[in-house]
């Protein structure tokens, strides 16, 4: 069902995505070349490549907290993303969001949030315009499993499933929740059969297998446009790294880290290509430094672009 | 005496109400093992100190922890809840503004609800508008909530003394940008209970009155002292402490004293605290004024990331400054 051209698009993207963050990493690290929070989804990028590039352009996504990977996936500018990480001028949202709220609308990455929970009742009303254009779009909405705990996720799950609005519910379960492991907030051990309480469809995938991700993104698509209503695919994955950047990870199992690196998304892909005789080591080389050098670029772009004028903070409140 | 940051202040509130009462207890999002891993952080140590069953780590759920204060304070505990930030306010707000605050009233006086939300506001840490925005207003707003915002790590902690005690919900907002400077706390040996409802001269002064709360209190002692030594200008400075209810006589006696004002928040000019306190004045002691009343505010404007931006908006002595310079005829 996939083809190689697919699976080397998911292994390129997951490449762009881990560069990016891993720069983010030892800038932030370098001092105070980063205000505000970093938040990152290394280890988790399959999820983003498996379900955004199983998209169509017009296709919607809307993010959370943890967006670099969606957004870089889903083909938005490394450039204009990392100036508006640095809070440049250049950057997606002029400086206005910082990393944490980053809009793309060209790539229709129309909302990124990070209330957590917030994005979920606003998937179902972009669902709903898509549903009421007749437009053959489908919404995609990220959020972990500690957004699931939240109001915001029954009541847009309810309303999604008993209007056969055509979403896709990303569950990221990374295993944490700040620093709640997923057992610590919820009894439940799979989110995705709270679909069954909402007459949905619930599916657990294995967050780490892009092939996977995607392929359960495609035919939840499929399903979607079909008008047989939302689907809520829950990820297990792993977060790698610390809630953020400033975070020691002290409640954190260095061993339960060290088992989920070894199941690397990335060298799980790598590896499979490499095995089924689609990619060389060479071309692997190639796309690696292809990675790096458009994180080169984009971080370059960034530092060279000038930080707003202070009155600038008075734009774009509201329509001209 | 002790010198404690803002943090290890309200810490030290909560451990001696908690051993003073075991009603007490704590929930929200962290507040038992947290990422901020920080021994200045209010509720550290605390899960270690006391026990599960009183520091409640929650889901990621506003509304059920505001409804968990309102349920547990009506059957005779005393919560001492927690919202991370000030935004995830609108969140909780339905149990807040719909429940706490008005529950006893429809209950004719016949139900109580002791409780407290503490939440971090101020002018932020570089994290936008969805982290901070300074909703004290709102919640001033709504008749049934006390609402407190100390400026210093001792009223800090004699006012979240109080507020555990008071029969009413009170809604406590921490300063985040305070957190780390230290500041002189009376330690357990007295009895520290600073009165909810009451104003505090940080300063004397005899030309014009600085009203502020919060971090901006630390600006206007800078512009007052600025004040006096370039210009001869003597401000007072008046931390309100506690919005609801207002120190209205502290507020008319240092204006009828002065016969200038000034009033300064990290909130958005518009419907902020300030317009309150402006109109307070305006009807109550517009005679002792000599000349308008200034208001030095955020703009109207969410919060901006970029640093340049977030800075541009944030009222500092340098505004408060030019504000009562305008009011002394000085320019
Ligand atoms: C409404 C709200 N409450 C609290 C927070 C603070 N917060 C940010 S991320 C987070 C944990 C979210 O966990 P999860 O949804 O599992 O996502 P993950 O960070 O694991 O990707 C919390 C509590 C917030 N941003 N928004």
């Amino acid at each position: 069902m996939i083809t190689s051209t697919k699976k080397i698009d998911l292994l390129e993207s997951m490449l762009l995505v881990r560069r990016f963050e891993e720069k983010l990493t030892e800038m932030s690290r370098a001092g105070e070349r980063i205000a505000g929070m970093v938040i990152l989804c290394t280890g988790q990028e399959a999820v983003a490549a498996g379900v955004c590039r199983a998209l169509e352009p017009e296709d919607v996504i809307i993010s959370n907290h943890r967006s670099h990977g969606h957004l870089l996936a889903k083909g938005a500018p490394p450039g204009p993303v990392m100036a508006e990480i640095l809070g440049r001028r250049t950057g997606c949202n002029k400086g206005k969001s910082g990393t944490l709220h980053i809009a793309v609308p060209e790539v229709n990455a129309l909302c990124t949030t990070t209330v957590v929970g917030g994005g979920i009742p606003i998937a179902v009303g972009t669902a709903f315009a898509a549903q009421y254009q007749r437009r053959p779009v489908v919404t995609t909405c990220f959020f972990g499993d500690g957004a699931a705990d939240e109001g915001s996720f029954h009541e847009a799950l309810n309303l999604a499933a008993l209007w056969h609005l055509p979403v896709i519910f990303v569950c990221e379960n990374n295993a944490w929740a700040g620093a709640q492991r997923h057992e610590e907030h919820t009894l439940v051990q799979d989110i995705a059969t709270r679909a069954l309480g909402y007459g949905m469809t619930g599916h657990v995938v294995d967050g780490n297998d892009a092939v996977a991700v995607y392929e359960a993104t495609r035919e939840a698509r499929r399903r979607c446009l079909e008008g047989k209503g939302p689907v809520l695919l829950e990820m297990k994955t792993y977060r790698w790294r610390g809630h953020s950047e400033f975070d020691r990870q002290l409640y954190q199992p260095k061993e339960e880290i060290a088992a989920w690196m070894e199941r690397c998304p990335i060298k799980l892909l790598q590896e499979a290509l490499l095995a089924e005789g689609v990619l060389t080591y060479a071309v692997v080389a190639e796309m690696e430094d292809r990675a790096r050098r458009t994180v080169e670029e984009a971080v370059a772009f960034a530092m060279n672009s000038p930080w707003p004028e202070p009155e600038e903070a008075l734009e774009n409140v509201f329509c001209d | 005496m002790q010198q404690l940051t803002f943090g290890e202040a309200v810490r030290q509130a909560l451990v001696e109400e908690m051993r003073r009462d075991p009603a007490v207890f704590l929930a929200g999002e962290g507040v038992g093992v947290s990422i901020h891993d920080n021994p200045k952080a209010p509720t550290y140590g605390l899960l270690q100190m006391f026990s599960p069953e009183r520091v409640k780590d929650t889901p990621v759920s506003e509304a059920a922890i505001a409804g968990l204060a309102v349920g547990a304070a009506v059957m005779g505990l005393r919560p001492v809840v927690e919202i991370m930030f000030s935004p995830f306010l609108t969140i909780a707000s339905d149990q807040i503004v719909n429940h706490a605050a008005k529950l006893r009233y429809l209950s004719g006086g016949k139900s109580r609800f002791p409780l407290v939300v503490r939440v971090k506001a101020g002018s932020g840490a570089g994290a936008g508008c969805q982290h901070i925005h300074n909703l004290e207003a709102w919640m001033a707003h709504c008749p049934g909530l006390k609402v407190v915002f100390p400026s210093t790590p001792g009223d800090a902690k004699g006012l979240l003394k109080t507020a555990i005690r008071d029969d009413n919900p009170v809604i406590f907002f921490e300063d985040m940008v305070l957190g780390l400077v230290p500041g002189p706390v009376p330690g357990e040996e007295v009895e520290h209970l600073v009165p909810i409802g009451k104003a505090d001269v940080k300063r004397l002064g005899r030309d014009v009155t600085i009203v502020a709360w919060g971090r901006p209190v630390l600006e206007a002692l800078k512009a007052a002292e600025q004040l006096a030594a370039e210009n001869g200008v003597e401000a007072e400075v008046l931390d309100l402490r506690t919005l609801a209810p207002l120190d209205r006589d502290a507020l008319l006696r240092s204006v009828r004293k002065t016969g200038r004002l000034v009033v300064v928040h990290d909130a958005n000019k518009t419907g902020g605290f300030g317009a309150e306190i402006a109109a307070t004045v305006a009807e109550e002691a517009f005679p002792s004024l000599k000349a308008p009343i200034r208001r030095v505010a955020a703009l109207d404007i969410p919060v901006p990331f970029s640093p340049p931006l977030a800075q541009y908006g944030i009222p500092d002595a340098a505004r408060i400054i030019t504000a009562v310079k305008e009011l002394v005829n000085l320019h």
